[in-house]
């Protein structure tokens, strides 16, 4: 049946979140200002307190789908703040693409460990088949030569999935994902990149020099390359079938904290906010706030629909692509929108306004920029190859 | 639980529908538009379909199937999709005999409800638009006052859908302080109905504007009786349903644009290979989805009995922006051909122009 709305036990869940969230925005200034400070891996008032992960033993068939459930815990975390948590999560993007293509062995190696993963480097990031880190096999280990950069949690990851290719020659079919781990000789976090925004979270640069890893660590097993079609690499794509759904969930709480404060400071200063009235009735002010409100409803409900269909088992790959388009311009004009209705208000560092302004900047560019999310949706719609539509 | 799983009943009225709109409406749709002319014979297939009596009551002869708004939008979109001035036509008596369902008493359901169950199709409509700058539904300029036991009306109500043919209006006005909904028979004292109004789009549809002139109406003819009815609710009503048709009519323009820059070639290439024109696609179809979504809320709050104003203000706000700039797109996108009126994309851009700036009309 078609419903939108969550579930009493859902409810439960997603109101710890928020409750959780506001103790995080104490912390959201502080740690903004303290670019190279991290924020602690649990905070004093999460002492005694249950991760809200451990709420979900217990739910039935009539709650709301994982999938589902987990977009609207990221959106409440970041609408407290993106990156101060009441306890750390339970991994990086490196996680996702360890289930997604890992062996069951290493899964049970790896699994309980926060990976990162890297496949930017400084001369490629939307074309990942450009790979520059090369993998070669010698004896027992293969050796990884390369850089990397931007890599999310790069600095508190135990460890990170490494696109890299073992023939330069042979194309996508052969990069290959490996896993490294932190303390291994030959890699280096070189620096903490300073950002726009999302300042608190740990992006970082890497060099690998003749860092030898162990044959096993090749994600999935597979040395093959083949020669033909690019099977294998659509396999390492499909990490991010929820991972988008995420990153776009992660922008939309942001955006929703900037509706709020906006409404508030709206409501406060006398403007009536109803629906229902005529398209003009409206002062300008207020229907501009409210167009942006239809933005982010249009926004959330395209995530929705990204991760019902995962968790229903579908195949979601252009939908993952349409929530994180859509999100990834919502949230640009409705923190810009925003600040353009409060003024000088809005862009006073007293309030976190500004700073939700940069921080969702980011969700339009990374897991793919917004114009890689149309390539996919167009070859899709069009039914192009990579090689009809580039 | 949040879920956008369709019903079994729900995907077959769909596909059945999107069959009917394609082999049915979109044969005909430019021919009643050029000749401003409905196909009375698209009346009587539509009314086949049962499409109108299938959720009124079996007490008064219909189908007896639960009041289901989001199985109706789902239909809705598909029937926009063949063509918008035909939907309305033919879901035009479902809107007034669902706002008899949703708040009539019984005597008003008894009155008027076995009209829509019969054999052939019959007409009755909402009258809710009026022809003023900036109209605002919920403070309407027809007004009602108490005189004796009943009420006297007076306003002009415009793009009232069949009204070339309606046994009934249900006309919105203010009454009181508040808005009431009125059942107005087409002989009523002081009702002057139009000839058929000259619209930009939806040509074959039958419009009329309505001029009520003290038109006296007994206390039965208030929707509701003595206690009203919530006419926020049946204004939210007809917005989710406006939504829902141009969520069809965008669909119907990606559908078409899509076919044809695969096969429109220009240096050297199909135009869909051009980034300007691909990424005009993905837009058109992640715009189409996010508004089907916005309807689908709308739609799942008031078949829940929540309070759906919201929604439906963005639903309906959402998709009037969103279908215009679709349309407008796909224009572009056929270049010069989009002009011509050989193309159904000319009709198109018109339809979601005028659907766009309506209230009430439709119902679901
Ligand atoms: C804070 C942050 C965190 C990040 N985290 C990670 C991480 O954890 N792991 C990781 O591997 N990477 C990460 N990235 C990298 C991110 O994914 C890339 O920056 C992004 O994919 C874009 O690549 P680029 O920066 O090289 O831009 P470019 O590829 O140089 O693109 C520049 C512009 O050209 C456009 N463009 C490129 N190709 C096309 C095309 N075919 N058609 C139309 N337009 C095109 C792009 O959309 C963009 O607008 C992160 C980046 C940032 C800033």
């Amino acid at each position: 049946m078609i419903d939108f709305e969550p579930t009493e036990g859902d409810q439960k869940i997603l109101d710890q979140v928020r409750a959780e969230a506001l103790i995080c925005r104490n912390y959201a200034r502080y740690y903004d200002e303290h670019e190279h400070e991290f924020p602690p891996e649990e905070l004093e008032e999460a002492k005694g307190k249950p991760n809200v992960y451990t709420m979900f033993a217990g739910r039935s068939e009539s709650d709301s789908g994982i999938g589902i459930m987990s977009m609207l815990i990221s959106a409440g975390q970041t609408w407290g703040d993106y990156s101060v948590r009441m306890h750390r999560g339970t991994g990086g993007l490196g996680n996702a693409a360890l289930r997604a293509a890992g062996t069951p062995e290493q899964n049970e190696k790896w699994g309980e460990t926060t990976l990162a993963m890297a496949i930017t480097e400084p001369g490629c990031g939307s074309d990942p088949s450009m790979v520059q880190t090369t993998a070669v096999l010698d004896g027992d280990e293969w050796v990884i030569n390369g850089e990397k950069i931007f890599v999310t949690t790069g600095c508190r990851c135990d460890g990170v999935v490494v696109w890299a290719t073992v023939d330069k020659s042979a194309g996508r079919a052969a990069i290959k994902s490996f896993l490294i781990e932190k303390g291994t000789p030959g890699f280096v976090v070189a620096q903490k990149e300073k950002k726009l925004g999302i300042r608190a979270d740990d992006t970082a640069a890497f060099v690998f020099s003749d860092c030898r890893i162990p044959r096993g660590n090749l994600l999935g097993g597979n040395e093959e390359v083949q020669q033909k079609g690019s099977g294998g690499f659509k396999g390492v794509m499909k990490t991010f079938n929820m991972t988008r759904p995420g990153v776009a969930a992660i922008g939309i709480g942001m955006a929703e904290a900037a509706l709020d404060f906006t409404r508030d400071c709206l409501t406060e200063a006398g403007f009536e906010i109803t629906y229902g009235g005529g398209l003009h009735s409206a002062p300008a002010v207020v229907d501009k706030f409210q167009r942006l409100e239809a933005k982010y409803e249009a926004a959330m409900l395209t995530i929705l629909r990204a991760a019902w269909l995962s968790d229903e088992g579908e195949a979601n790959n252009t939908e993952a692509s349409v929530c994180k388009a859509k999100t990834g311009e919502a949230v640009r004009q409705i923190t810009q929108g925003c600040i353009e209705i409060l003024g000088p208000m809005g862009i006073s560092r007293e309030h976190l306004l500004e700073k939700w302004f940069r921080d969702v900047r980011i969700t339009d560019i990374y897991e793919g920029t917004g114009e890689i999310q149309r390539m996919i949706i167009a070859r899709s719609l069009l039914g192009y190859t990579r090689k009809e539509l580039n | 639980m949040i879920s956008f799983k369709l019903e079994e009943e729900q995907q077959i009225a769909r596909d059945a529908l999107r069959e009917f709109a394609d082999q049915v409406m979109r044969p005909i749709a430019r021919e009643c538009d050029e000749e401003e002319k409905l196909s009375e014979e698209f009346l009587a297939q539509s009314w086949e379909l049962g499409l109108v009596s299938t959720q009124i009551p079996e007490a008064y002869g219909g189908g007896g199937e639960e009041r289901s708004p989001i199985t109706n939008a789902i239909i809705l979109e598909e029937l926009a999709w063949g063509d918008v001035a035909l939907a309305i036509a033919a879901l035009t008596p479902a809107a007034f005999a669902y706002a008899i369902v949703d708040h009539g008493t019984d005597d008003q359901k008894q009155a008027y409800l076995p009209l829509f169950c019969g054999d052939s199709y019959h007409a009755a409509a909402l009258a809710v638009n009026e022809p003023t700058v900036a109209f605002d539904p919920s403070i309407p300029r027809t007004v009602a006052e108490a005189k004796g036991d009943g009420f006297v009306i007076s306003g002009v109500k415009s793009f009232v859908a069949m009204g070339d043919r309606a046994s009934h209006f249900l006309v919105v006005a203010r009454n009181n302080g508040g808005l009431d909904a009125f059942i107005v028979p087409r002989d009523a004292e002081g009702l002057a109905i139009s000839k058929n109004e000259e619209n930009l789009g939806l040509r074959g549809l039958p419009t009329a504007t309505l001029e009520l002139e003290r038109v006296e109406l007994p206390a039965s003819a208030r929707l509701g009786g003595e206690a009203g009815s919530d006419v926020r609710q049946l204004l939210d009503n007809s917005r989710t349903a406006l939504a829902a048709a141009m969520v069809g009519v965008s669909r119907a323009v990606l559908e078409f644009a899509v076919p044809y820059a695969k096969e429109r070639e220009a240096f050297d290439q199909a135009i869909a290979q051009k980034q300007g024109i691909a990424f005009k696609l993905a837009n058109m179809h992640i715009e189409t989805e996010s508004t089907r979504w916005l309807v689908w809320k709308a739609a799942a709050q008031l078949e829940q009995g929540i309070d759906a104003t919201r929604s439906a203000h963005f639903a309906r706000g959402y998709a009037a922006e969103q279908s215009m700039w679709i349309a407008d797109q796909g224009v572009q996108v056929l270049g010069g051909h989009g002009f011509i009126r050989d193309h159904l994309i000319e009709l198109w851009f018109r339809s979601a122009r005028t659907i766009s700036v309506l209230e009430g009309t439709l119902g679901i």
